[in-house]
């Protein structure tokens, strides 16, 4: 689905290295780029050549990405620091499974932190974009290639072993003509009628560094502003609030659903952006939602991020299965319920809706 | 009315060399920016320095440039040719950078017959960092990590890289030169111009090594280390066409 939007949304350069549970994306590029005439695939000798490879690509004004999974995606972490630091536009896409370390290859959330405070070494953001069915991947990475270029800054579709392996239908959006996007002044192609471009990453002037560093700062905050995003499900009238993306919300949903049958008042948040988190979408639910249930594939990470931007109004609750255990709606119904009563919200008097 | 008979190569900028005194830096700065000028693709080449003592090398170049994270300018470069193929790329590397933090990258791109040129300046030491060991120190030399000298038990013995590109598939043209007499400078000139030409023709990988002189980090005067090359590092890397598959071009 990736790969078939990618190729749609005008991606003309594939760099991978083997891992699963991600391989079908890359097989699939490897037969796609092989269709288009100025299509590129590379299966690189390493992750790190992989995404230097696409910095090279994204320097010659290529749309360009590269995909992984979670020990693939710890490796690719120096080049997407130069991809910030650089700002260039690129798409990478992590199919998260269980770690640390090896791990093993079952579905997990635990690379949140990783994919949302930056990643690798400096002081940048990555945008990243947390999917929870077919469409939604589809549509996503035509998102990630517009946001990777409008804002020249790298971009990550963050999804798990079970959005990797899954099939759904979907309706793909009509394929762009790259050369119909908008010019990249910045790129290299050879100073040919026009002064010679660097693209520099060495900053040895600290005072030309910290620029750099404040210029990006202006950038995320430009992005924080413009591109937050999630989704509500029967909130309304919720005194509770499951908060969860990607698999973990689709699970949710389902025990949301069984329990509403029973009559309990509770919905679903689902930031589809990680980075930037929706805060104020999510401070929108204060004060007639009382608790905050973040539900993760992991230990506990996002639910930090929901501290961050409740600022104490309002219960937060967590929940989580690590090292690719994936909850079934029961299990997360049979956590919500006693939670439920437990904060007596059950003894509240139905309000009229808001 | 006086003739002009020497003038800065258009495509080197009009600023000064930071490199030290009798480093051979400045000298293949220069030696590219003419082979680019005399081959007529300056407007369509884009250079790739590394980290190490060249990464500022597009202060001096005046051609497009794109900075690689230390070692992997062989797959920058590749991004960028895949995508262009039509210009000149190139990669500007020491032998800290090829030779051991950058070696699956150099290996795998002259394999996969990769159609760019690699500019690998060899001085058997790190230099912007102090001068520590490098995969291509001699045995016996003195670096800041080998303090009596390389140890072949301790530390391994040197690695000539361009022996090992040499065995892979795509490579088409390798050749090791120095400049540190005017004959090897004029002689490193024409492996310059035939790596590009290679690269011009379509034919594949080229390198282009070049043995230079480090006089801070050997801790010599700019005449003895020139006189160390010859009578020491040398026989150790000797200059020759190490692959030469493309002939006269």
């Amino acid at each position: 689905m990736i790969g078939e939007a990618a190729v749609r949304a005008g991606c003309r350069f594939y760099a991978g290295y083997p891992i699963t549970p991600q391989n079908e994306l890359t097989e699939y590029m490897a037969g796609a780029m092989d269709r288009i005439d100025d299509g590129v695939f590379i299966q690189a000798e390493s992750e790190l050549a992989a995404i230097n490879m696409v910095i090279g690509a994204a320097m010659a004004g290529a749309r360009s990405m590269t995909s992984s999974s979670s020990p693939g995606i710890s490796l690719k972490q120096e080049g997407i620091s130069y991809l910030a630091s650089q700002e260039l536009p690129a798409l990478i896409v992590n199919t998260m499974r269980g770690g640390p370390g090896l791990g093993n290859i079952a579905p997990s959330q635990g690379d949140y932190f990783q994919a949302t405070r930056g990643g690798g070494h400096g002081d940048y953001r990555v945008i990243v974009l947390a999917p929870a069915s077919g469409q939604e991947l589809a549509d996503l990475t035509r998102t990630a290639f517009d946001y990777a270029d409008r804002y020249r800054t790298p971009v990550m579709i963050l999804g798990d072993g079970m959005m990797g392996q899954m099939m759904e239908p979907v309706t793909f959006p009509e394929p762009l003509d790259p050369s119909a996007l908008p010019p990249k002044p910045w790129k290299l192609d050879g100073a040919a009628g026009r002064p010679s471009r660097v693209i520099r990453s060495l900053l040895l002037d600290p005072s030309v560094e910290e620029e750099l560093n404040w210029k990006l700062v202006r950038k995320y905050e430009a992005i924080s502003r413009d591109i937050p995003a999630a989704e509500t499900y029967l909130t309304e009238d919720a005194l509770l609030v499951v908060i969860a993306y990607g698999t973990a919300a689709r699970i949710a949903k389902g025990a949301i659903k069984g329990l509403r049958d029973k009559g309990l008042r509770v919905g679903l948040f689902r930031p589809v952006t990680l980075w930037p988190f929706p805060v104020h979408a999510l401070r929108r639910l204060i004060p007639s939602v009382t608790d905050f249930l973040t539900f993760e594939m992991s230990t506990g990470q996002m639910v930090e991020d929901v501290r961050l931007a409740l600022e104490g109004d309002g219960r937060v609750h967590f929940y989580g299965r690590p090292g690719g255990i994936v909850s079934t709606p029961d299990e997360i119904a049979s956590v919500i319920e006693p939670l439920y009563v437990r904060q007596g919200l059950d003894r509240i008097p139905q309000g009229p809706p808001r | 009315m006086s003739k002009k008979i020497f003038e800065r190569p258009r495509y080197l900028k009009d600023a000064a060399f930071h490199y030290c005194p009798g480093c051979g830096h400045s000298i293949i700065h220069r030696l590219v920016a003419e082979v680019l000028d005399e081959l007529g693709i300056g407007e369509r080449t884009i250079g790739v320095p590394p980290a190490g003592c060249a990464v500022l090398a597009y202060n001096y170049l005046d051609v497009d440039m794109g900075e690689a994270p230390h070692g992997r300018g062989a797959a920058v470069a590749t991004g960028i040719k895949r995508i262009l193929p039509d210009r000149i790329v190139f990669t500007y590397q020491g032998d800290g950078d090829i030779a051991a933090i950058g070696t699956a990258e150099t290996i795998h791109a002259a394999n996969r017959g990769e159609n760019i040129t690699v500019i690998f300046v060899n001085n058997g030491v790190y230099g912007m960092t102090g001068g520590q060991m490098a995969p291509t120190t001699l045995l016996g030399q003195n670096s800041t990590t080998t303090p009596g000298g390389r140890n072949r038990r301790r530390d391994g013995a040197p690695l000539d890289l361009s022996q090992i590109i040499a065995v892979t598939g795509g490579s088409v043209y390798i050749e090791r030169t120095a400049v540190h007499t005017p004959k090897h400078v004029r002689r490193t000139k024409k492996a310059l111009t035939k790596a590009f030409k290679t690269q011009m023709n379509g034919l594949g990988f080229s390198l282009v090594e070049i043995i230079s002189q480090c006089p801070t980090n050997w801790k010599m005067s700019p005449v003895d280390s020139c006189r160390w090359i010859e009578e020491t590092m040398l026989s150790s890397y000797p200059l020759q066409v190490i692959k030469d598959e493309v002939g006269d071009l």
